[in-house]
């Protein structure tokens, strides 16, 4: 049910400490990132760090955005550490 | 004009500077800048990175900071172009370059980008060296350089 879901990609060294590129995830009692954050790091283990510890950097929809972004349903949601280009 | 490219290709910037310089007679100043991998940065005895980005979400935000560059100085031109993939050490990672009319616009509308490419563009690093590898950490420096140029 695509309808019910969020996708969530993840990047760089989350990508690898978490083991997964992305994944499609139900977003029922997610109103906002900070939400699906907190949802995603009750996993506990590795997924703690998504809400202590080094920054975690968000984006909606390819947009930068903040834990109070709100999200939908059918909404691309990415969790990445700070960014390191240049 | 502008045009944006992100992908594993090495450029030439003789070429790139030869498209900056065809941007009409009103064109009077070129900047460009270009980064090379180095041999130390968060570890020493780099041989190497691994560089890794949101493909779609680069392009448009690069895209939104030309924008942005453009509304703040009068720019007859713009290229950029990041690199990603495995690099060596000293092969060219990134390269700005803009043209305007006169110094100061293209001077810092290419400081401007390449500040806010540092800390706003989903670009990640990682160090490859002859005993591991390393993601690199987002410098406070590079933060408050990017921060110097406001919202």
């Amino acid at each position: 049910m695509a309808e019910d879901t969020v996708t969530i990609r993840y990047f760089a060294r989350l990508r690898e400490e978490l083991d997964t590129d992305g994944e499609s995830v139900p977003c029922a009692g997610a109103r906002t990132a900070g939400d699906l954050l907190a949802q995603l790091a009750s996993r506990g283990g590795p997924w703690q760090q998504l809400v202590e510890g080094q920054p975690v950097m968000i984006a909606v929809n390819q947009a930068m955005a903040r834990p109070e972004t709100p999200v939908q349903p059918g909404d691309e949601v990415a969790f990445f550490p700070p960014v390191t280009g240049g | 004009m502008s045009e944006v490219r992100v992908g594993e290709a090495d450029f030439d910037v003789a070429q790139e500077y030869a498209r900056l310089r065809d941007s009409g007679g009103g064109t009077g100043a070129i900047a460009t800048f270009t980064g090379l991998v180095r041999d130390s940065g968060d570890l020493s005895g780099v041989t190497g990175l691994y560089l890794e980005h949101y493909p779609g979400m680069t392009e448009q935000v690069i895209e939104d900071l030309i924008r942005q560059a453009r509304e703040r100085w009068q720019l007859r031109a713009v290229r950029v172009i990041h690199r990603v993939g495995t690099l060596k050490l000293t092969d060219q990672i990134v390269f700005v370059g803009v043209a305007s009319a006169h110094r100061e616009d293209a001077f810092a509308a290419c400081q401007f980008l390449m500040d806010i490419l540092k800390t706003s563009v989903p670009f990640w690093k990682k160090e490859l060296t002859e005993s591991g590898e390393h993601w690199v950490e987002q410098k406070d420096t590079d933060v408050r350089l990017g921060d110097r140029w406001g919202e």
